[in-house]
Order: C-alpha cells, then sequence, then structure tokens
C-alpha cells in the first residue's frame, strides 16, 4: 500500500510548497543569523550551553520515548497516556519522598541513597499506574478496531491527570535542589551545568540497560516475539498478557526515572507535566522510527537538540519576537513533517512495511 | 448456605472501598458535599461516598444470582463492610501521622469530619463501617425481594436523588411560579426538604408500580386503537409543542439558565462537526479545537472597536466571511495529513491545534491578534437596531445555527456524499477501488466540519466580548470529542444527548468542574468498554442491533426444522 | 483490438518479483481465467490492473487509453470493476448501500444538491435506488435490501460483492476466486451465473479460480503463472495437457505420468 504514488495532482504540489517554505525559513533564518548576525550577539558558550541543555532534555525525550516505542512495537497502539505514567512516578516520588528526605536533611547527607529512593519510589508508581492502565482501559479493547483503544487511551490521560491533580493539589511541587549537584563541571575547557551532565549520563546508562534487556534476557525475547507475532508467540508457549504487561511496565520504569531526572533540572513538578513532553517524546519515537529502541534514542536527542538551537539560530535570525515561545511549534512541526513526508522515521524501516 | 462465596463479596467489596477511598482523598466528596440532596440531611458527597456499598451489595448477590435471603444479606453486608475497609485505614493513617495533609492536599479536617460523621476517628470509623454494611445489605435486599417491589422502589430513590441534585434548577425555574411559601415548604436552603423528598419517594414508587403493574398496557391498548390520522396528528402535536417549548424555552429557564443552554448549543454546534469529521468519514480530528479559534478571532479582528480591529464591519456581515475561513483553514490543513490514517491522523491533528494555540499566545502574532491579552472590545451583534445582548437573545441565534447544522447534517447523511463518507470509514481502499475519490471525499469532511466549528467561535467570540488565546486549548478538542462518543458517534440526536450529559451537568452542578475532564476520561474508557455505540446510537449501528435480532431469530427458525 | 492489453507487465516488492515480463490480453465478450499455484501472483495481477499497485516496468491498455499510473477510482471509472477474494463488502452498510455505493461512477449530483434538495438530486438518487433494487434481484436477493451486509449469509454476501461491482456498468469484471468456501451445488450455481453475466449483460469477464471444475467448464482461454511468470496459455483441453502446467501444479517427477485429474 505504501507504494502507491498518484499522479502528481495539486496535493503533492501543496506539500512540496509546505517543505519548500519550511526549507526556506529555516536556510535563510540561519544564514541570516550567522552572516548578518541578526538578533541577538551569542558567544560560542551560550551556543554550546544551548546544545547540552538540549542534550539533557533530549535524554529526557529519548527516556519517555522508549515507552511509546515499547508499546507501539507489541500493540500497534499509541499509548497517548503514557505522558501521565510519566507525571504520575513522579509527583508521588516527590511528594512522598523527596521532600520529606529533603526537609529531614537525609538527601543532602545521602544523595545516592535518596536518589536511589526517589528514583525507585518513582518507577515502582508509575509500573503501577501503567499496568492498571494496561488492564482495565487496555487488554479488554486488544481485538477492537484501531480508534478504540487510542480513545480509551485519551480517556486515561486524562483521568489520571485530573486523579493526580485530585491527590496533590493543582499547584506548582517544588523539586528539592541536591547540593552536590550544584555548580558546573569542567569538561576540556567546556563548563557544564552538573544537573545536565548526570541527566545526560544517568539516561544513557539506561537507555543502554534497556536495550541489553531487550535483545539479551529472556524476557526481553518474549516481549520480541510478542511484537513480531501474537499468536505464533502464544503457541510457542510465552504467556500474551503478561507479556504486553511486562512491556507496559519497562516503558513505565522509564519514564518514571525520566520523570525524577525532569524534577532535577526544572525543579519543579506538577499534575500537568506529563503532556507536552509526552507528546515532544511520542514526536522523537516518531522521528526516530517508532518500534525501534536507538531509533527513540537518537530521536529524542535530535528533537531536544533542534528544540534547544532552532530559536536563537533560525527564528531569531528571521527576526521573529519572542522565539523561545515558539519551542514547542517547532517540535509539533517536526512531527508533522515526518508523519507526513517520511512516517517510518529517519532511520526507522522495518516497522513501516509491517504495519502494511 | 451453598451460594455464599465470601471471598467474591471481600474482593468486591474492597474494590469498591478502594473508589470510595479514591473520590475522598482527590477531594471529590468534600466538594460534592456542599450541595445538599436533602436539606441539612444527605449530601451530594454522601451520595458518592455511599453508593459504593449499596452498588457493591448489590451487584455481589447479582454476579452469583443469589436469591436465598440468608446467603445473599451476609453476602450484601460483608462486602458493604470492606466497602468501608480501606476508608477505615485513611482514618486511622490520620491518627498515628496527623500530617498527612501535606501530602496529600485533599485529606482535610472536613473530609474526616464527613466521613466520621463528625465523631472522631475510631468511633466515626466503626461507625462508617456499620453504616456501610447496613447499606450493602439494603443492596443486597432489592435483588432477593420480588422485581415488582424492588424495581419501583430503587427508581423512586434514584429519581429523588436526582431531583434532589437538580433541585436549585427546578428552584430556579418554580420560583416566578410558586408563590413564597409553597417554595420554602419543598425546598430547604440548599437542596429538596425531607418532607419533599418523602413525598416524592412515595409518588414516584406508587406511580411507577401502578405503571408497571397496569397502566403501560392500558396505554399501549390505546396507542394500538388509533387510527392512522390519530398517530399523525398526535405526532404532529408533540412536534409543534417541543418546537414551541424550544422557543420559549429563555423565558421559563431565566438568564442563568439560559446561559448554560448556550453554552450546550455552542458544542452541539462543534459536535455537529466534529461529528461529520469522526462520526460520518472516520477521520479521528483532535486538533478540532483550531477551526473554532480560528473562527472567533475572524470575527474578533473584523468586528473589534479596539485597537486590533481592521474591518469594523458588523457581525452579519463578517459571520459568513467567519465561517468561509474556518473552511478554507479545514481544507488547508486537511491536506497533509489525507494519506494518513487512523492513529497517526489523531497525533498529527493534535500536532496542529497545539501549533494554533502556541501561535495565538506567542509574540510573533501579537500585532494581529494581541497574543495573550486576547481581542477586546468586540461589539455585540445587532439585527434591526436590536442589539443582541443577553443571554437570552443569544439563544436565537445559536439555536438557528444549531438547526441549520443539524438540517445540513441529515441532508448529508442520507445522500451520496452520505455514503461516500460511511464507505471510507469502512474500507478505504475498497471505496477507492468504487470510483470514490478519496481526496475531495475526506476534505469536503474537514471543510464542513471546519465551516460549523467556524461558526460556533464566531458566536462565542460575539457573546463574550473578548477572546484570549487559553480559551482555545485542547480540552475544547477533548470536550467535544467525548461527547459525540458519549452521545454515539455519527449519530446527530446523539450529538445532542451527549452535549446535554457533559457539557450541561457539570455546569448545573458547579462543584463538577474541578473533576470534570476527570469523570469526562473515566467516562471514555467506561462507554468503549460497555457501550461503545453511545447513549443514542446512529440510525446504522440500531440497524445493526436490528440484525443481530434478526439474526437470532433465524437461527432459531432454522433449530426448529 | 483486445479489451485489455497487459504489455509485458512486471512488479516487484523489494527484491521480490511478484509478477514479471506478464503479456496478456482479453478480447471483448470473453470468459478468460487466471489460475496458477498459490502466491504465483495473480493477485497482485489484479491489484495492478486496478490501480492498487503500480506496476514497475510495462503498461496495461484499456479500451485503448493507457490505464498506467492512474488511481483505483479512476480505473473504476474506465470500466473495470472487481471483486474480492475474502469478500470487502462494507460490513455495517446495508446491501441497498453498497450497491448505491457501487454505482458511484455513474452518480452525478453533488453535496449542495442534496443539502437544497434540487428535484434532479433527488430524481438521481431515486433512480439509483430502483436500479439498485433491479440489481439486487438480479443476484437473488430481492427482498434484502435493508439487511446490514455483514449479517447477510456468505453465498448471499458474494453475490451482493458481484451486485456491487455490476453496479458501475462495467466493461471488464475481475473475479477473485468466486466460488472460495462454497459447496458444490452453489458453485455450479455461480458458474451458471458467471456465464449469465456475459450472454445477458455482455460484460467480459476475468476470473482468478482454484477450482477447476469452474475453470475449465467457462473459460474460453486460460493463462496458468507460475512466480509470476506465464508459463502457458490456451483452450481448457491444451492446458490439461501441458506438461509445464502438471509440473507447476503436481512437481517434477509427476508430470511424466499424470494428467490434472480434475478435468475428468
Amino acid at each position: 500500500m505504501s507504494q502507491r504514488f498518484k499522479d502528481i495532482d495539486y496535493i503533492d504540489l501543496l506539500l512540496w510548497l509546505f517543505r519548500a517554505v519550511i526549507i526556506i525559513i529555516v536556510i535563510w533564518g540561519t544564514v541570516a543569523k550567522i552572516f548578518l548576525g541578526r538578533g541577538n550577539a551569542y558567544t560560542a558558550d551560550d551556543w554550546i550551553d544551548f546544545f547540552v541543555s538540549g542534550l539533557s532534555q533530549g535524554s529526557l525525550y529519548a527516556l519517555i520515548a522508549l515507552g511509546y516505542t515499547l508499546v507501539y512495537g507489541v500493540l500497534f497502539m499509541i499509548n497517548f497516556a503514557h505522558g501521565e505514567f510519566f507525571m504520575s512516578g513522579t509527583m508521588t516520588a516527590t511528594v512522598f519522598v523527596a521532600l520529606p528526605l529533603s526537609a529531614s536533611g537525609f538527601l543532602d547527607e545521602h544523595p545516592i541513597i535518596g536518589m536511589l529512593a526517589i528514583m525507585l519510589t518513582a518507577m515502582l508508581i508509575s509500573i503501577g499506574v501503567a499496568v492498571l492502565t494496561e488492564r482495565v482501559a487496555y487488554r479488554p479493547l486488544r481485538r477492537a478496531p484501531r480508534l478504540v483503544p487510542l480513545i480509551t487511551a485519551i480517556g486515561a490521560s486524562f483521568f489520571w491527570q485530573y486523579f493526580f491533580r485530585g491527590l496533590y493539589g493543582s499547584s506548582l511541587v517544588p523539586f528539592p535542589e541536591l547540593a552536590v549537584l550544584q555548580g558546573k563541571y569542567n569538561l576540556f575547557g567546556i563548563e557544564i551545568l552538573k544537573t545536565r551532565a548526570v541527566v545526560v549520563v544517568a539516561s544513557v546508562v539506561m537507555l543502554v540497560g534497556l536495550y541489553f534487556f531487550v535483545m539479551r534476557t529472556k524476557t526481553g525475547k518474549a516481549i520480541r516475539a510478542v511484537a513480531e507475532d501474537k499468536d505464533v508467540a502464544a503457541l510457542m508457549g510465552i504467556d500474551v498478557d503478561r507479556t504486553i504487561a511486562i512491556t507496559f511496565a519497562t516503558g513505565a520504569a522509564m519514564a518514571g526515572a525520566a520523570g525524577v531526572l525532569y524534577g532535577l533540572v526544572f525543579r519543579q513538578v506538577h499534575f500537568f507535566m506529563g503532556f507536552v513532553p509526552g507528546i515532544k517524546a511520542f514526536t522523537a519515537a516518531v522521528l526516530g522510527g517508532i518500534g525501534s529502541i536507538p531509533g527513540a534514542a537518537l530521536g529524542g536527542l535530535f528533537l531536544g537538540v533542534i528544540e534547544a538551537v532552532g530559536p536563537p539560530l533560525f527564528l531569531e535570525g528571521l527576526g521573529i519576537p519572542g522565539g523561545h515561545q515558539l519551542k514547542d511549534v517547532i517540535a509539533f512541526t517536526m512531527l508533522v513533517l515526518v508523519l507526513i513526508f517520511r512516517p517510518q522515521g529517519i532511520i526507522g524501516e522495518r516497522l513501516a512495511e509491517k504495519k502494511a | 448456605m451453598a451460594q455464599l462465596d465470601v471471598r467474591d463479596a471481600i474482593r468486591k467489596g474492597l474494590l469498591a472501598g478502594v473508589i470510595a477511598l479514591g473520590l475522598s482523598v482527590i477531594g471529590m466528596v468534600e466538594a460534592f458535599d456542599q450541595r445538599d440532596v436533602i436539606t441539612d440531611v444527605f449530601s451530594l458527597g454522601q451520595l458518592l461516598l455511599f453508593a459504593a456499598p449499596a452498588v457493591v451489595g448489590f451487584l455481589v448477590v447479582k454476579g452469583r444470582d443469589i436469591r436465598a435471603y440468608g446467603p445473599a444479606l451476609i453476602s450484601g453486608a460483608l462486602a458493604g463492610v470492606f466497602a468501608a475497609i480501606p476508608i477505615f485505614l485513611l482514618l486511622m493513617l490520620t491518627l498515628i501521622y496527623p500530617g498527612l495533609r501535606a501530602q496529600l492536599v485533599n485529606v482535610s479536617p472536613t473530609l474526616i469530619g464527613i466521613l466520621t460523621f463528625g465523631s472522631g476517628q475510631i468511633v466515626g470509623g466503626l461507625l462508617l463501617t456499620a453504616v456501610m454494611g447496613v447499606l450493602g445489605l439494603v443492596g443486597a435486599t432489592t435483588h432477593v425481594i420480588p422485581d415488582r417491589i424492588s424495581d419501583p422502589l430503587v427508581l423512586g430513590v434514584g429519581w429523588t436523588l436526582l431531583i434532589g441534585v437538580l433541585s436549585e434548577v427546578l428552584l430556579n425555574i418554580l420560583r416566578p411560579l410558586l408563590p413564597r411559601g409553597v417554595l420554602r415548604f419543598l425546598f430547604g436552603t440548599k437542596g429538596i426538604t425531607l418532607v419533599t423528598a418523602v413525598i416524592l419517594l412515595v409518588l414516584i414508587t406508587v406511580g411507577i408500580a401502578w405503571w408497571r403493574a397496569q397502566g403501560r398496557e392500558r396505554y399501549q391498548k390505546r396507542i394500538a386503537a388509533r387510527s392512522a390520522v390519530q398517530v399523525a396528528n398526535a405526532r404532529r402535536t408533540s412536534l409543534g409543542a417541543g418546537l414551541l417549548l424550544l422557543l420559549v424555552l429563555p423565558f421559563i429557564l431565566g438568564t442563568y439558565l439560559t446561559e448554560v443552554v448556550d453554552n450546550v448549543g455552542l458544542y452541539v454546534l462543534m459536535g455537529l462537526g466534529l461529528n461529520i469529521v469522526v462520526g460520518f468519514a472516520g477521520l479521528l480530528d483532535l486538533g478540532y479545537v483550531a477551526f473554532f479559534a480560528i473562527g472567533a478571532y475572524m470575527m474578533g479582528i473584523l468586528t473589534s472597536q479596539g485597537d486590533l480591529g481592521v474591518g469594523g464591519i458588523s457581525f452579519w456581515l463578517a459571520l459568513p466571511i467567519c465561517v468561509a475561513t474556518s473552511t478554507i483553514a479545514g481544507i488547508i490543513l486537511g491536506t497533509p495529513v489525507l494519506r494518513m490514517r487512523g492513529d497517526y491522523l489523531a497525533i498529527v491533528t493534535l500536532g496542529f491545534g497545539e501549533i494554533i494555540r502556541v501561535l495565538a499566545t506567542s509574540d510573533l502574532l501579537k500585532p494581529v491578534i494581541g497574543g495573550a491579552q486576547g481581542i477586546l472590545q468586540i461589539p455585540k451583534p445587532e439585527i434591526f437596531g436590536f442589539t443582541i445582548l443577553q443571554p437570552q437573545h443569544f439563544y436565537y441565534v445559536i439555536l438557528a445555527s444549531v438547526f441549520l447544522a443539524l438540517f445540513i447534517s441529515s441532508r448529508l447523511r442520507d445522500s451520496r456524499l452520505g455514503r461516500q463518507w460511511m464507505s471510507l470509514r469502512e474500507d478505504e481502499d475498497v471505496a477507492e477501488a468504487m470510483g470514490i475519490h478519496l481526496v475531495k471525499t475526506k476534505l469536503l469532511a474537514f471543510g464542513i466540519g471546519a465551516a460549523f466549528s467556524g461558526l460556533a467561535g464566531a458566536i462565542f467570540a460575539a457573546r463574550l466580548s473578548s477572546i484570549f488565546p487559553h480559551s482555545f486549548n485542547l480540552l475544547i478538542s477533548i470536550n467535544v470529542l467525548s461527547l459525540i462518543i458519549v452521545g454515539g458517534m455519527g449519530s446527530l440526536p446523539g450529538v445532542v444527548v451527549g452535549a446535554l450529559v457533559l457539557v450541561g451537568l457539570p455546569e448545573l452542578l458547579r462543584e463538577f468542574a474541578e473533576y470534570r475532564l476527570l469523570l469526562y476520561g473515566a467516562l471514555l474508557i467506561a462507554m468503549m468498554l460497555r457501550k461503545p455505540d453511545g447513549l443514542w446510537p446512529s440510525p446504522v449501528r440500531r440497524r445493526e442491533l436490528k440484525a443481530e435480532e434478526q439474526e437470532k431469530l433465524m437461527m432459531q427458525a432454522e433449530g426448529l426444522e | 483490438m483486445p479489451l485489455l492489453d497487459a504489455i509485458k507487465v512486471t512488479k516487484r516488492f523489494g527484491g521480490l518479483t511478484a509478477v514479471n515480463n506478464l503479456s496478456f490480453s482479453i478480447e471483448k465478450g470473453a470468459i478468460v481465467s487466471i489460475i496458477g499455484p498459490n502466491g504465483a501472483g495473480k493477485t497482485t495481477f489484479f491489484n495492478c490492473i486496478t490501480g492498487f499497485y503500480q506496476i514497475d516496468e510495462g503498461d496495461i491498455v484499456f479500451d485503448g487509453r493507457s490505464a498506467k499510473g492512474r488511481s483505483p477510482d479512476q480505473i473504476t471509472r474506465m470500466g473495470i470493476s472487481r471483486t474480492y477474494q475474502n469478500i470487502r463488502l462494507f460490513a455495517h452498510m446495508t446491501a441497498l448501500e453498497n450497491i448505491l455505493v457501487g454505482m458511484e461512477p455513474r452518480l452525478h449530483s453533488t453535496w449542495l444538491g442534496a443539502i437544497f434538495g434540487l428535484r434532479s438530486t433527488l430524481q438521481e438518487e431515486e433512480r439509483a435506488l430502483d436500479e439498485a433494487r433491479e440489481l439486487l434481484n438480479f443476484v437473488g436477493l430481492t427482498g434484502k435490501g435493508d439487511w446490514l451486509a455483514k449479517s447477510l449469509p456468505y453465498g448471499d454476501q458474494r453475490r451482493l460483492e458481484i451486485a456491487r461491482a455490476l453496479a458501475s456498468k462495467p466493461k471488464l469484471l475481475l473475479l477473485d476466486e468466486p466460488t472460495a468456501g462454497m459447496n458444490p451445488r452453489e458453485t455450479a450455481h455461480t458458474t451458471t451465473f458467471i456465464k449469465q453475466l456475459r450472454d445477458e449483460l455482455g460484460i467480459t469477464i476475468l476470473l482468478i479460480e482454484h477450482d477447476m471444475r469452474v475453470v475449465m467448464g467457462i473459460s474460453e482461454d486460460i493463462t496458468v503463472l507460475d512466480y509470476g511468470e506465464k508459463i502457458a496459455k490456451g483452450t481448457p483441453v491444451e492446458i490439461q495437457n501441458n506438461p509445464r502446467v502438471i509440473e507447476a501444479y503436481l512437481g517434477r517427477g509427476a508430470a511424466a505420468s499424470a494428467t490434472i485429474e480434475v478435468a475428468s
């Protein structure tokens, strides 16, 4: 089906126009910025700063994107509620563990144990919410038309958002600052904020860990078998329902961990924090080719960097006021562009075929 | 005692208890406690809390169809008691750790007061357990006693409570009609009085019991005996009465309620538009609010007398321009996503909606549409020198628009285009192989859907006199989507029913506001699991339900051969 | 001039060549079959003709005009209709509605006409409905117009699909295994019906079929595909005695001793 091309009609024309406009905006803006020096004058350090902040933001997207990619790989379903798995664990861990630990001074005395406790709580709560959602809202509808589980996912998303708003209130909750993470590291003469460095390193460790979990362990094999063909996997003695639940749990655990890192970077959490990162992480997953784990990682980093560097580079170059406000527009435009022109993602190929 | 299943009762009881606990800790019980159903006796919060044990008591015996009194009552009471346990544990926790409110903001002294009937955690907790046990028992009883008694009783209680919940609305309507003394007798400070409740309960229960026993049969006989002319006359009369009622509605309802109805009307308008896209053509559009926003902003720019107004033209002249702009936007935004299927389409439209929202708030477009400050001083429409000012006046503008949209929707549904949309929804490849031009058909759905939404947006702008970008967020798209799903996808009366239930009810019960989306979310899941056709299924779906019956009959007939 | 002329058609999927350098033609008013083992590329060839797949090489000429590069809806409008191997009716629409959708290429009313209730639109709908009922009677589904497609019995669904394909008044009808899943009585009935279509309506018919009784009974010309290539073409008798065909069906070795038993 994907091989189907129509003769050049006005849609193709419009799409080409669309693409051309975007390319012109980016190139024109960049040229104007670099050669004509439009907008603020940034030093090389500023650019490095943008880049590193993009990288740390992107590694969060990558961690969240894993959940979308794993679930899509197994169920061909966009788990719209995934952003809420991210939020639920983080909110709970912040309110019940991080804040009390910080108030008692434990967190500053034993930062590593403290952070591990926070992360573990976040991951467990995210897993709980994910497994419950899967059990109630997705499992009974596995054979329904594709739009049906998407609708229940949207329902679950709003349910959890407002459930946790009811639990913890609608105000911003501050995430405690860690004394050890204040200040900067000096890496080959480049100054990097400690939190950002920690976030990037922690994310990379988890991404690699997950990759080996899926590729090397028996459970990982079961997940991949179910992704290939549920019926055949069941014939081979794999408990499909359980494997799907584990897939959700794995994605949710990554999201919960990402949430704590989010807290470290932004120093505040709230009930609505899952929505925008959720959509962006989905964008990242699609960018990298949904269904592929390395794709999700690369897509996340790519999106994070574009978002951070884009506004000062080509938007300011165009003389657009308040470019940083349009950060989300860049992300969503990328989403739209990728889905229109290259739905198999930048590096992905396999899944697009399988879908057809 | 063979039918008694203790573990089942405990499991279900605990599940109900967790739900009741959830409702309590997220603050719903406390918020809803503000509204009395029966003055000073029973609040909506308590109704919420105590529904769990009563319902679970009923379900436990119904699930196993226990008909003997002994086992039924024991199961019910057991389930009820266990439904209290999660809350009981919460109460104990607050005794040991009084600072819980620092974490769970809604575990307030007021909530604990409600949960314990104001008598301290331990005594109150035990009291709560006892009450819930009794309610579980009552719930179980309704399944055991004969249906001809229990059905009217349950319905009587249900209707009485519903009237109590909506007493404010009734009071608003009845205030000009009845003398003060009567009103004071019927209505308390909040909710209905105990006397009214008892009277209502008796009247409704007896009424329903009589209807079930005799009335229905008599009525059916009378209906059956009518001639064709009489039937037609009766139909015309009821249709005329309905229309008349719609025309005089604002006079009956008063300003506040009319405003609620206006809101429902705007949502019906949007719902009818999205229904074409999602219900008829099967294209899930999550960015639908964009067209509403475009309609509203266009109206603002064209008519505003403030700094941003450029046209200064009249509402009526601007209206078609707004609709046309939205339609064109629908077609432009529709074009790139046409080749996408199902879920990708949903996410891309969501992305479009967000782009529009972010652009509306940004500094980039501030000189044109005012950024976060929005557009002010949008004049009210005038007609023949008369200014449409009050909600009651807007009601007629909205009513006319809704009728127009209903008319267009129903004509299209039954037309060639409607069939094309339906076939598209069923199987896109085959539809194309039948000679249907996919692009044109989909764009028509997007365009017409966007037109309805733009119309709603334009009226919305004129009604509020000012528009701000935060009015056009994703939640509106979700509201509209929810209402057409709850009403029944593809069903025109379903849109109206959905809007009444999802927009009307929460506006009448202001306590809902905080929890509206929580309920929508739960409702979306519940509908998809239990009643995917909605409250008022579309004609096709009904035919389908009928066809299933046909099939069953045929199978039976074959079995007889 | 043949009604349909496929000239050296090739269709590849990645590394797999599903249809290879296939030339094929049908004269007006003929009944022609394509047979071949599973995976021989028969349905792929159908999909190439109907524009569902774009061919990589070669050309397809229909009624004197090239069909290459046209979209499925355009090809249907040129006069080719089809049915599907695994019935693909619009399940939640009624039998009549299914046929009315099939009539699309011949309808001209617009949506504006429908909104304003123009006389021409209403008349067209009226006529279409009459015609759809006639078609329903023609395929033997009298009185079942208001049934939902999915609630019809299997045999009726097959017939409804043919009625839907006929509704566009095609010049060429492609039938993809029309008797699949039918019992011998139904199969015999369908065979007669296909002949009737050609004899009474003058429609040219191209069918893919597995049931050799059907193929040998009604086709005037048979083309045999194997691995996307044409390995034989001829009358039923010629095909039955062609060693390459026997080999393709029964495997090497069997070819020497066996003839196709189904033909007897």
